[in-house]
């Protein structure tokens, strides 16, 4: 819920304001053909409005309905007390925000949210550009290594969930057997079961799942760097570890910054991963906001707890989405209002 | 080039408008068509049936009992919709809380307790009192968990027990010869440790899932608490009759004996080998305390696809000094519950599934442990007839006390009993778990 309305916020200022003026522009030079031929030159911007709202309305209809209408009713659930079924009568105020606020298991949720949210970035940050600076040398195998990074990635959700709950099982889990045979033991309540491992090993899990995108997104980021720049810093005698510190990091930074945005807004509504591996168990070590969320309400049919967890979810994602925008994102887009013409002079170099 | 654009602007126009008009148009038929269960001039009437007997035999057999019942009644049709248990349980949801009697299906399964007193909160089940005197007269052993304020609103059919499922080859291997049908704590730590000193796991528990770990402590409340004092603490939300906190005690003083599979807290109760079923059927611990539905369960788990020749059943055993009786079970059941906005033939549909005739063929095929007397000596399966004169041993069955007191205190419940398995809380936190939930409710 929370991705569908904060990435667009999040996108807005880079992208969406430049794009309705080109397509304009597009269609204006298209339309601007047929005028010579003097079929209808009366009303061709009025024309040109309507057939607009009439491609957006039905786009904005189930906008509406399947994102602000969920959101508003969330909003409107938080502040009674609902069982699932009959009319809403039981109105509470605030007290479903204090029970959630005051709730040890959701507080205990929020922080492993940041965990994951700070153990993500600072795991596949070092480790995807790593990968990615060695896999954009030219060498063999090459296409083939690449693939083998992005697969987990390409693989649904809930399929890698399911086939990691099996390699981890204690004692019969593929992992366990492995470490068996060379005389290492696991945890004795096995890797989901321990409340003291359970945590990492769903990080160690994700980071398997999510390093492909990192991976691909800094190589598609490293294409953006300029043959030339690497061409001249030859020609002065840089090394290799020279090159990539001072030009190709600096440079990948827009691609690092956007990669860190979206890895932190998925750890912050992460709940497919958990759900299968661990259900946010064992005793609460793994729950988070959204397992939380789901456990109230359509389990327990708390849908006002539920309702407030959501509401509270959504508010700490906007947070943390915006700050990043106005901290970090900024110094992207202050570029473009800036420098602006020294940013295009960049992009006409790279194309 | 602009005259194609056109040309495809206008299709594209033409084809969106067709398709929201379609939209529209559907919408309109369905709110006004309802789900066909009007009852017309000439008594027709359609019974809409939801059951989870989805597979095999049984499915078989229940489009069998539908048919029947329209051929004895003209004029009525029985829709039956045989559903995945879970499917099911998330589309009756469903159903209520749009609170449109055409969604509702007629006649549905109800597990009683708080969820079916919630229900009946709602406005959305039917009093089945005098509708079915006579049926309920009949079963009304079993009707005590589907009564509201002394009214009936669901017929059980089925009602079995929770105990322990135990490999008998494995407990033979471990020197235990003789096994109680009901023994006491002492015989049953005797298992555990001639079975431990075997190098076999004793018994294996879903705690992953927390109702399996939840039933430990569900059985130590009907030992260690009189039925009555149970009954009392659920009415007037008030537990602090110590017998709850000793129920927790001797949960304890089990788990300090380490009986249970490695992994225990992240184990699922049912899905895959690797499941505390799983690890029952496929011989890998001796034992699992589990319902009536183990054998079915046990049988979906192993290579053959055969119920695993080895499983024997024993009461939870019984503690010295106990406060409850000795007779006295835990178990649940399934129960026909017809909707308010039911046509009456529905309540005849749902008296016909608990006739003799009926309920005589449900146990034959081994469905469950039926309620009718006429019907519990034709249960097919030795291990699961061994259940009913424990069942009908004079003691009253304590419904899973988690479906008993209803979802929101239920969870609850079951989330403290799993930190309990966890070490991470005690007896009187399960305690203050329900007294808390149940306060907020």
């Amino acid at each position: 819920m929370a991705d569908d309305v904060t990435t667009p916020v999040a996108a807005s200022p880079a992208t969406s304001h430049p794009q309705p003026v080109a397509a304009g522009r597009a269609l204006r030079a298209r339309s601007a053909v047929p005028a010579p031929g003097g079929r209808r030159t009366a009303g061709p911007q009025l024309r040109k409005r309507l057939e607009i709202a009439f491609f957006v309305t039905p786009a904005l209809a189930i906008f509406l309905l399947f994102v602000i209408w969920p959101i508003l009713t969330a909003v409107q659930l938080s502040v009674y007390r609902w069982k699932g079924f009959g009319p809403l009568v039981d109105f509470v105020g605030l007290r479903n925000y204090v029970s959630v606020l005051t709730n040890d298991v959701f507080t205990d949720s929020l922080v492993h949210n940041l965990v994951i949210v700070v153990a993500s970035i600072a795991i596949q940050l070092p480790l995807g550009l790593a990968i990615a600076l060695l896999l954009n040398r030219k060498m063999w195998g090459q296409g083939l290594l690449r693939t083998i990074i992005f697969v987990p990635y390409v693989l649904a959700e809930v399929i890698a969930g399911v086939v990691w709950f099996q390699l981890l099982q204690p004692q019969y889990g593929v992992l366990d057997t492995i470490m068996a045979a060379v005389g290492l033991q696991g945890p004795a309540q096995g890797w989901l079961g321990d409340p003291d491992v359970a945590l990492w090993t769903v990080i160690v899990v994700l980071t398997w799942k999510y390093l492909g995108l990192a991976v691909i997104l800094f190589l598609a980021g490293l294409q953006g760097v300029s043959e030339d720049l690497y061409e001249a810093a030859q020609l002065d005698g840089a090394t290799w570890w020279q090159v990539q510190r001072k030009i190709t990091i600096p440079l990948l930074g827009p691609t690092l910054r956007t990669w860190a945005f979206l890895s932190m807004i998925g750890s912050l509504q992460l709940f497919d991963m958990v759900w299968i591996l661990t259900g946010g168990g064992p005793a609460n070590a793994t729950t988070t906001m959204a397992t939380f969320l789901i456990n109230e309400g359509t389990r327990r049919q708390n849908f006002g707890i539920a309702g407030a967890a959501s509401v509270i979810l959504f508010v700490v994602a906007l947070v943390m989405a915006l700050a990043y925008q106005h901290f970090i994102l900024r110094r992207d887009t202050q570029a473009d209002d800036g420098g602006r013409r020294a940013a295009r002079s960049r992009k006409g170099a790279t194309r | 080039m602009t005259r194609t654009m056109r040309g495809a602007t206008a299709v594209a126009i033409g084809a969106t408008v067709s398709l929201l008009a379609a939209a529209c148009a559907g919408q309109g038929s369905g709110g006004q068509g309802g789900g066909g269960e009007t009852t017309g001039a000439g008594g027709d009437s359609t019974v809409t049936w939801w059951h989870n007997s989805n597979t095999g035999e049984g499915k078989e057999y229940y489009d069998q009992v539908a048919a029947d019942f329209e051929a004895a009644n003209p004029g009525v049709t029985v829709q039956v919709e045989a559903m995945q248990h879970e499917d099911m349980l998330t589309k009756l949801q469903a159903a209520f809380q749009s609170g449109d009697d055409a969604q509702i299906p007629d006649v549905y399964m109800s597990r009683g307790g708080g969820e079916l007193k919630a229900e009946v909160e709602a406005g959305l089940v039917r009093d089945l009192t005098d509708d079915a005197a006579d049926t309920i007269e009949t079963i009304s052993a079993f009707t005590g968990q589907y009564t509201v304020d002394d009214k009936v609103y669901a017929l059980p059919y089925s009602m079995g027990l929770v105990g322990f499922w135990y490999n008998k080859d494995l407990f033979e291997q471990a020197g235990i010869t003789e096994v109680s049908p009901n023994p006491t704590v002492e015989e049953f730590y005797g298992y555990l440790d001639k079975l431990k000193s075997a190098g076999i796991t004793p018994a294996s528990v879903g705690a992953g899932d927390k109702w399996p770990a939840a039933h430990y402590w569900y059985y130590n409340v009907v030992r260690e608490c009189p039925f009555d004092t149970v009954e009392t603490a659920i009415a007037e939300k008030d537990y602090s009759d110590p017998c709850f906190i000793e129920a927790g005690e001797k949960l304890q003083e089990l788990l300090d004996k380490e009986p249970f599979n490695a992994g225990f807290l992240a184990t699922p109760a049912q899905s895959g080998p690797t499941s505390a079923s799983g690890l029952l059927a496929t011989g890998k611990v001796a034992m699992e305390l589990a319902g009536h539905w183990e054998p079915g369960v046990a049988g979906g788990l192993t290579e053959d696809g055969q119920v695993p020749d080895f499983l024997g059943w024993f009461a939870y055993p019984t503690f010295p000094g106990q406060a409850g009786d000795p007779a006295d079970q835990m178990g649940g059941g399934d129960a026909w519950s017809v909707s308010a906005g039911a046509p009456d033939a529905a309540v005849d549909f749902a008296e016909h599934l608990l006739s003799d005739e009926v309920q005589t063929g449900f146990a034959e095929l081994d469905m469950g442990l039926p309620t009718n007397p006429a019907a519990t000596g034709s249960v097919a399966n030795e291990v699961l007839a061994q259940l009913v004169p424990v069942r009908d041993g004079g003691g009253n069955t304590q419904l899973y006390l988690d479906t008993r007191l209803g979802q929101s205190v239920g969870q609850a419940m079951n989330d403290a009993i799993a930190l309990v398995f966890a070490g991470e809380a005690g007896p009187q936190d399960v305690v203050d778990a329900i007294e808390s939930a149940a306060e907020a409710e």
